[in-house]
C-alpha cells in the first residue's frame, strides 16, 4: 500500500481538470438550485450543448475555434429558453423530469447512428481544441514534489481556475444585486415574490439561462481539456455528481460548489486508487473472491450515491451552507 | 442446361444485425462462440453485440454456404473480427460497441460454381437497443422486405407488450407518488431489482421460471416493506422536504445501481427458460408463447389491482390518504400503516414487471434506469397519481415507442437506436399543453 501515490492521485484529481470541470457545472446548479430553488436535473444537457456547440462549428462546419466558443455559448441560452417555456411555470418536480429528459434526448441524438455526420455518432468529434493548445504558453511540467502537471494540463488548469475565479466573482456580485435578492425571495416563496409585482417568471427564466451558461461553460472546457467530445460522457450521472459536489460544499454559498467539486474529486480519486491498490498485485490486501478490480472501481461510485444520501438527510446544508437559509422544502 | 442455372446462381448475403440487449427473438444464449476455423459445428453467438451474417444461395431454394470467411472492420478501418460461415451459413462476429461497421466477405472462399455478383462490402449500422434485427442485401436479387402491414403489426405487438410491462411499473410509481408525493428516482432500480432476483432465483437457486418470478415478486414486496420502514419512514417523521427527498432517492438509485454491477456484473444475462421461442401466427399477428404470457400476466395483474384500489377497503384508505393525509389521519387512519401498504404494493408490482423484463429479453443492471424516464413520461402523460392515466400513458408510450421507428407516409419514422426520444419529447409537450396529464384533474400545479 502506498500512501503517497494515493494522495498524489487524490491532490492531483482535485486540482485538475475534473474538479474545474465540476466546480463550473456546480456554480450553474447553484444559481438554479441554490440560488432560485430550481430544480434543474438536465446540467448535462447544457455542458452537452456547449461541448457540442464548439465540436461541430470547428469540426463539422470547419469554422474558427473563436466561432466555436461563441456558438458553446449561445447554445445554452438557446437550450435554456426552450426549456424554461414549458417548464418554469410548473411545480419543482415536473421542472426535474422535463430538464432530465431534456438531457438525455440530447444524448442520445448526438450519440446516434443517424446523426453521424453532424455529431460523430457514439465515438464522438476530436481535432477541435489545436487553437486552444498552440496557444500554451509552458514548455516544462510543474512538479510540486507530491504532484505533478504535464504543460497541456498546467495550461488547461490556468485557464479553468481563473474562468472558476471568476465566475465566483461574478456570481457573489450578482447575488448581492437586488437581482439576487430576488432570486433568493423566489426560493423562499414566490407568491410573496410575486405579490409584490414582480416578473417571478422571467427572474426564473434569466436564473435558467445564466445557470445553463455556466453548465455550457463547463461543458466546453471539459471538451477542450480533452480535445474530443463523446455523447456518453454526458449522461444523467455527471448531473448528480455535481450535485453531489454542490451539496458537499454547500447551496447557496458562492465558494460552495468550488470547494464541493475539489473535495468530491479527491475523495473519488483517493477512495478510487485506494481500492485499485488494495485488490491489485498477486497477494492483494483485499482477497479477490470479496472484490475484483473490476468491483473496486466501483466502491467509489456506491460511495457517492450513499453520501449523497446521507448528506441530504444528515447535513444538507453541505460544508459551508445556512440551514436557516436553505430552506428546500419551502415548496 | 445445368451449365446456364450454375451462372445465374448467385450468392445472396442477409446481414442479421442482431443485438443481444433486447434481442428477445435472437438466437442468444451465453455459450463462448464456436471457433472461426472449425465451420463444421453450429456457430453460437457472442456475448455481448454482435453482427451475425447469414449467408444464402438466392439461386438455389436459399441454400446456406458454409465455408465462407467474413470479415469486419470498424468504419475507420480497424479489423474487428473475422469468422466462417457454419452447415448453416451464419457467422456471428461480436463487435466491441455500437457503431457503423463494414462486413467484408471474402469470394475466393465461396465454394466452387457460385458466382458472386454485385459488391461484396456492406456497411452495417449496429444499433443498440434498435428492434432484432435489420436486413441487408448483396447480389443480384433483392429480396422484399416485410411489407409495411406486417411491420406495423409486429411493431403493435411489442408496443402493446412494451406498454403493458412498463403499465405494471408505472403503476408502482403512480400509486407511491400519489400517497406520499415523492418523485422516486430509485424507481428504475426497483424494476432492475425484480429482473436480478428473478435471475438469481432462476440459475442460483434453480427454480424454474415462473417460481422464480414469484420468488421475485415477493423479494420486491419485502424490498418496499424495507426501503420504507429504514429509509423513507424516518424521513417522514424528520419531517424532511419532498425536494430534499428526491435526491435523497438519486443517491439511493446511484447506490443501488452501483451495487448491482457490483455484485451482479456489467453483462447481460438470460434466464435458463423460455429464451429462445419462434413465433407463431396468429391471424395477422406474430406472437411467441412467452410474450402472449408476458401480455396476459400483465393484464391480469394490473385488473387485479385496479380491482382492489377501486373496490376494497385498502384501496380507498390509500385514496383518501393521497387526497388528504392530515385529514385521513384525524378521521382515524393510520396513514403510516398505508403508506407502508402502498410501498409493498408498488414494489411488488414494479417487481414483476423487472421479472417479466428479464423473461422477454434479458437481465441487466441498468435495465431499469433505461426505463425510468419512460415510466415517468408514461405516468405525467397519464396524469401524475392517477390509476387509470398510469395505464393510458404506458400503453400510449409503449406503442409508440415501437411503431414511431416505422417509416408511414410522410413521417419519416424515428430512428430505431433512439427511439426513446418520441416518448421523451411527448413528456416534455404535454408538459407544455396539458401538464396534469390526460387523466389529471386541472388544478394548479405552477
Amino acid at each position: 500500500m502506498d500512501f503517497g501515490s494515493i494522495l498524489s492521485a487524490a491532490l492531483s484529481s482535485a486540482l485538475g481538470p475534473q474538479a474545474i470541470v465540476f466546480a463550473l457545472a456546480a456554480i450553474g446548479l447553484n444559481i438554479h438550485f441554490g440560488y432560485t430553488g430550481l430544480l434543474n436535473f438536465g446540467q448535462a444537457g447544457f455542458m452537452a450543448v456547449g461541448a457540442y456547440g464548439l465540436a461541430v462549428t470547428v469540426v463539422t462546419y470547419d469554422q474558427s475555434f473563436w466561432l466555436g466558443v461563441v456558438v458553446a455559448l449561445v447554445a445554452p441560452v438557446v437550450l435554456a429558453l426552450v426549456l424554461g417555456v414549458p417548464t418554469l411555470r410548473l411545480r419543482a418536480d415536473y421542472l426535474a423530469i422535463a430538464t432530465i429528459a431534456t438531457a438525455e434526448i440530447l444524448r442520445l441524438v448526438f450519440g446516434a447512428v443517424e446523426t453521424r455526420e453532424v455529431f460523430g455518432g457514439s465515438n464522438g468529434l476530436t481535432g477541435f481544441a489545436k487553437t486552444f493548445q498552440d496557444l500554451n504558453p509552458y514548455s516544462g511540467p510543474l512538479d510540486l514534489g507530491i504532484i505533478r502537471f504535464r504543460p497541456d494540463d498546467l495550461w488547461s488548469l490556468t485557464v479553468g481556475w481563473i474562468l472558476v475565479a471568476l465566475g465566483c466573482l461574478f456570481v457573489w456580485l450578482l447575488m448581492r444585486s437586488p437581482w439576487g435578492r430576488v432570486l433568493r425571495s423566489i426560493r423562499e416563496d414566490e407568491d410573496a415574490v410575486r405579490s409584490l409585482g414582480k416578473n417571478v417568471f422571467a427572474y426564473k427564466m434569466q436564473a435558467l439561462i445564466l445557470g445553463g451558461v455556466f453548465g455550457g461553460l463547463a461543458g466546453l472546457f471539459f471538451a477542450v481539456k480533452q480535445a474530443s467530445v463523446v455523447p456518453s460522457d454526458y449522461s444523467t450521472n455527471i448531473t448528480f455528481y455535481a450535485y453531489t459536489a454542490l451539496l458537499i460544499g454547500g447551496a447557496a454559498r458562492v465558494l460552495g460548489p468550488v470547494v464541493g467539486a475539489m473535495i468530491f474529486w479527491f475523495l473519488m480519486a483517493g477512495i478510487g486508487a485506494f481500492f485499485s491498490q488494495a485488490t491489485a498485485g498477486s497477494d492483494p490486501l483485499i482477497p479477490t473472491w470479496a472484490m475484483s478490480d473490476i468491483q473496486a472501481s466501483l466502491v467509489r461510485l456506491i460511495l457517492v450515491g450513499l453520501g449523497l444520501m446521507l448528506l441530504m438527510i444528515y447535513r444538507p446544508q453541505g460544508i459551508f451552507g445556512d440551514r436557516k437559509e436553505l430552506a428546500i422544502d419551502a415548496r | 442446361m445445368r451449365l446456364t442455372s450454375k451462372v445465374l446462381v448467385s450468392a445472396f448475403l442477409a446481414c442479421l444485425v442482431v443485438l443481444v440487449p433486447l434481442g428477445a427473438s435472437a438466437t442468444s444464449t451465453p455459450t463462448p462462440s464456436a471457433s472461426p476455423t472449425a465451420p463444421t459445428a453450429p456457430a453460437t453467438p457472442p456475448d455481448g453485440a454482435y453482427i451475425g451474417v447469414t449467408l444464402q444461395n438466392s439461386g438455389d431454394d436459399k441454400a446456406p454456404i458454409p465455408g465462407a470467411t467474413l470479415s469486419v472492420a470498424s468504419a475507420s478501418g480497424t479489423e474487428v473480427g473475422e469468422a466462417v460461415t457454419d452447415p448453416n451459413g451464419r457467422a456471428f462476429i461480436a463487435i466491441p460497441e455500437r457503431g457503423s461497421y463494414v462486413v467484408t466477405l471474402d469470394t475466393d472462399t465461396l465454394p466452387a460454381g457460385i458466382q458472386f455478383g454485385g459488391s461484396n462490402k456492406r456497411t452495417v449500422d449496429a444499433l443498440l437497443d434498435g428492434g432484432n434485427f435489420a436486413q441487408f442485401q448483396i447480389g443480384v436479387v433483392e429480396q422484399a422486405g416485410p411489407s409495411l402491414g406486417e411491420r406495423f403489426s409486429g411493431a403493435m405487438v411489442n408496443g402493446v407488450k412494451f406498454g403493458l410491462i412498463i403499465a405494471l411499473a408505472a403503476l408502482g410509481l403512480s400509486l407511491i407518488f400519489g400517497t406520499t408525493k415523492l418523485t422516486n428516482f430509485a424507481h428504475g432500480e426497483i424494476i432492475t431489482f425484480g429482473a436480478i432476483a428473478t435471475y438469481v432465483a432462476n440459475r442460483a437457486f434453480g427454480l424454474p421460471v415462473i417460481l422464480a418470478i414469484v420468488v421475485a415478486v415477493l423479494a420486491s414486496a419485502a424490498f418496499g416493506w424495507l426501503q420504507d420502514k429504514f429509509l423513507w419512514k424516518p424521513l417522514r417523521s424528520k419531517g424532511i422536504g419532498i425536494i430534499a427527498m428526491m435526491i435523497v432517492s438519486i443517491g439511493f438509485g446511484l447506490l443501488l445501481r452501483n451495487l448491482f454491477q457490483y455484485f451482479f456484473g456489467g453483462s447481460r444475462e438470460s434466464l435458463s427458460q423460455y429464451v429462445n421461442q419462434t413465433r407463431q401466427s396468429y391471424g395477422p399477428f406474430q406472437l411467441a408463447d412467452k410474450e402472449i404470457a408476458i401480455m396476459a400476466v400483465s393484464i391480469v395483474v394490473l385488473t387485479i389491482t385496479c380491482v382492489v384500489l377501486m373496490r376494497t377497503r385498502l384501496g380507498k384508505s390509500m385514496r383518501a390518504v393521497a387526497d388528504n393525509p392530515a385529514l385521513s389521519a384525524s378521521s382515524g387512519l393510520r396513514v403510516d400503516g398505508v403508506v407502508r401498504s402502498v410501498w409493498v404494493l408498488g414494489c411488488a408490482l414494479t417487481g414483476l414487471s423487472g421479472g417479466l423484463l428479464a423473461v422477454n429479453s434479458q437481465v441487466n443492471f441498468l435495465m431499469g434506469f433505461k426505463l425510468l424516464l419512460l415510466v415517468f413520461a408514461a405516468v405525467t402523460l397519464g396524469g401524475l397519481g392517477t390509476i387509470w392515466g398510469a395505464l393510458i400513458g404506458s400503453m400510449i408510450i409503449g406503442i409508440m415507442v415501437e411503431v414511431g421507428t416505422l417509416q408511414i407516409g410522410i413521417w419519416p419514422g424515428v430512428p430505431s437506436s433512439i427511439k426513446e426520444v418520441g416518448a421523451l419529447v411527448v413528456l416534455i409537450l404535454i408538459l407544455l399543453i396539458r401538464p396534469q396529464g390526460i387523466l389529471g384533474r386541472a388544478e394548479r400545479i405552477g
